[in-house]
């Protein structure tokens, strides 16, 4: 059977998409992932959906649901690495992500993280790096 | 209009979602499709043959290699023996939603393809064509 695996990165968790979505799979990853940031006080998810060529109404309310539930367990999502041909579809989709960051990559998606909750929590990290 | 290559997906349950959007992504790139209309037309296909299954209770999807004088298309229809759509234009309207979607399905894969037909009857079914030209 198919499984996402869920990477920890010091305080981050990074979810590479790989596979074609199909139903059961995006109900695991959501019961995974919230388990995970429960478990590791993870405070930022990075999603990878560079190798997905469709992204439909489905997976998007998926990705939606996940940055939702994250949000509740004090997480931040951004989605990264989303194809040119992707966006241009999602647009006249008509899907928006509300509440769902992006970053053209995942080395982007991280500097978003590590910036913001540092930020917010006021912790001084040595290792934290700012977007250029 | 001349239709040069015909096939049938069966949809009966999730799964075939992703079996439908290989297939119509090969005919595309047959076609000669750009990849932002490969995209879209997969796209489109993902959210009708989702339909089909959640909300017609399962049903085929028909895939069309058509041509017209010098320039050829994918035509996709999406049948089934479900309900019906009691009100298609409400149906058609941006994230109106009987189930617990996003209700961007119609719409949206009107949106993204160049003829869309929809027709449906109440307790007989409903069958959406989608025409990408090249």
């Amino acid at each position: 059977m198919d499984r996402i695996p869920i990477l920890r990165l010091r305080d981050l968790l990074l979810v590479t998409i790989q596979v074609d979505m199909h139903d059961r799979l995006a109900m695991q990853l959501q019961d995974e992932l919230t388990t995970r940031i429960s478990e590791t006080g993870a405070r930022g998810v990075l999603i990878d959906i560079s190798s997905l060529d469709i992204v439909d109404s489905f997976i998007g309310r998926m990705i939606a649901n996940i940055a939702s539930m994250a949000r509740v367990l004090d997480a931040q999502t951004v989605v990264v690495g989303m194809q040119p041909a992707v966006a241009i579809t999602l647009v006249e989709l008509g899907l928006t992500l509300p509440g769902v960051r992006t970053a053209l990559n995942v080395d982007k998606g991280m500097a978003l993280l590590q910036a913001a909750p540092a930020a917010a929590a006021d912790q001084h990290d040595p290792d934290a790096r700012h977007p250029d | 209009m001349p239709v040069t290559r015909t096939e049938v997906v069966e949809l009966r349950s999730a799964s075939d979602v992703v079996s439908v959007r290989q297939v119509v992504r090969t005919w595309a790139i047959d076609v000669g499709f750009t990849l932002v209309d490969q995209t879209k037309i997969v796209t489109a296909a993902s959210e009708l043959a989702r339909n089909t299954i959640d909300y017609g209770r399962g049903g085929l999807a028909r895939l069309e290699l058509i041509t017209e004088g010098t320039r050829r298309g994918l035509r996709i229809a999406f049948e089934d023996q479900g309900p019906g759509i009691p009100d298609v234009q409400q149906a058609l309207t941006d994230h109106y939603t009987t189930g617990n979607g996003l209700g961007l399905g119609l719409g949206g894969a009107k949106r993204l393809v160049n003829e869309f037909d929809i027709s449906s009857r109440v307790g007989e079914g409903t069958r959406v064509v989608i025409t990408r030209w090249k």
